[in-house]
């Protein structure tokens, strides 16, 4: 990544943290200032599905034009993006408790996220247990790809059909009905992108590490 | 081609029955349990743990149908197929084979809850056409994870693990129809989620054709 993006990225979440602490919010019934979670779970959540699509594309990459860079490539944003959703989840937790009265309340889209979750630690589980490293990389690209596929419906399709109490969904109105004078929306564009470089940026630094590993690996062999 | 490996698929059914009477056996196995357990306070079965029991019954029945499809295969004879079919003619044999062999067993499955428990459902007509759409989803999921399954070490663990996820979503909308089906509402209600579901056979299903000539190859 290059040195300017890791400084905006930086720069974008000292930001989102003050001024998603202090600003000001609209005040509402029930939300009152549990609303700031707009700029930290919102973001992660689409942190999340962002670095799934790029491993889902490294996966395509890879059964169209395999070598080993792409394997880890794809591994390590699953593997980023299984940590932001992890967030997404917990943060979504501590927002449930102070809005619906209990941090799991089996709605539609709690579910669909914690089985999204589920797909991709199958995923690790697959790859920890194939042996043939060619095989493995195949593999986990073909699981990883069918797993994206089944995942859309059941994240962005599904919530919507069903009664959800969460917002955005299920006739309930996302933050765009109460965020009249767009003040809110200064806050939560800068954080989505302040999150998702962050994804990123982890994900670049543990491909590197694994990089080095292979190479460490090498030296002993010789 | 399709229809002649079809055809093989069924010859090595029948020539083996102990497979598919095992199977037959294990549903039977599993409902009869369901019904000794509540056999004295059958009115404690409400329409819910019915369609509970009986999806949970058939899930894992078809877990195990499907598992053998490629796991089962012995070592050596996917190269043969290899070299006489292209990958496409055989996902898609094996899919609709699949999708035979659980809509079997489905029915069976149903009529044997019906017999052993109750019959809670108020649309059996609407119940069938769920079943069928099911069966075809669950064939469709699990046919292309059971080749994955099979070409990694402890197979039969990681179907399981692998398929539940991926199922999931087909299940949910399932178990919703059902209760319209219990219910008995007007089919009109129930539309939306039957369509859904025909989607997503037909996504699962165009994924695995684009993605099984990748597994296949070794």
């Amino acid at each position: 990544m290059k040195t300017w993006l890791k400084i905006t990225t930086v720069i974008l979440l000292t930001y989102t943290i003050v001024a998603g602490l202090l600003f000001d919010v609209p005040r509402l019934n029930i939300v009152n200032e549990t609303i700031r979670a707009l700029y930290f779970h919102v973001p992660m959540w689409f942190g999340m599905v962002v670095l799934f699509c790029v491993s889902t594309v490294y996966a395509v990459q890879y059964l169209r034009n395999p070598s080993i860079q792409k394997d880890i490539n794809s591994v390590e944003f699953a593997n980023t993006g299984l940590m932001l959703g992890m967030l997404g989840i917990f943060t979504g937790m501590v927002w449930a408790n102070y809005t619906w009265g209990s941090p799991w309340h089996g709605d539609p889209k709690q579910n669909g996220a914690a089985i999204s979750l589920l797909v991709y630690l199958a995923y690790f589980v697959l790859r920890g247990s194939i042996e043939n490293e060619e095989q493995r990389a195949r593999l986990s690209a073909v699981y990883n790809i069918f797993a994206f596929a089944a995942m859309i419906p059941l994240i962005f399709i599904i919530p919507r059909m069903t009664s959800s109490m969460h917002p955005g969904s299920g006739g309930n109105p996302g933050f765009n009905m109460y965020d009249l004078d767009s003040k809110m929306r200064m806050v939560f564009y800068p954080a989505v992108a302040g999150w998702i470089l962050l994804g990123i940026w982890i994900a670049t630094l543990r491909i590197r590490v694994r990089k080095i590993d292979e190479k460490l690996i090498e030296l002993e062999n010789e | 081609m399709i229809l002649t490996l079809l055809k093989k698929e069924f010859t090595l059914e029948l020539r083996r029955k102990s497979v598919i009477s095992g199977l037959g056996l294990y549903l039977f196995s599993t409902a009869f349990i369901c019904y000794l357990t509540f056999s004295l306070k059958q009115n404690q079965i409400t329409p819910l743990v019915w369609s509970a029991l009986f999806w949970i019954t058939i899930l894992f029945t078809v877990i195990n149908t499907i598992a053998k499809s490629f796991i089962g295969e012995k070592q050596g004879r996917d190269i043969y197929y290899y070299s006489i079919a292209n990958p496409e003619m055989i996902i898609l044999s094996k899919i609709i084979y699949n999708f035979l062999l659980t809509l079997l067993l489905t029915f069976a499955g149903f009529i044997l809850f019906i017999t052993l428990l109750k019959n809670p459902l108020a649309d059996t007509g609407l119940f069938a056409a769920l079943l069928v759409l099911g069966s075809m989803g669950f064939a469709a999921s699990l046919t292309l994870l059971s080749g994955i399954a099979a070409k990694a070490n402890n197979s039969h663990i990681l179907m399981a693990v692998l398929s539940f996820p991926i199922v999931i979503s087909i299940l949910l909308v399932v178990i919703k129809v059902t209760k319209n089906c219990i219910d008995g509402l007007d089919r009109s209600v129930s539309t939306n989620d039957m369509l859904t579901l025909l989607a997503i056979n037909c996504l699962v299903a165009a994924t695995s054709y684009l993605l099984f000539p990748y597994i296949w190859r070794n």
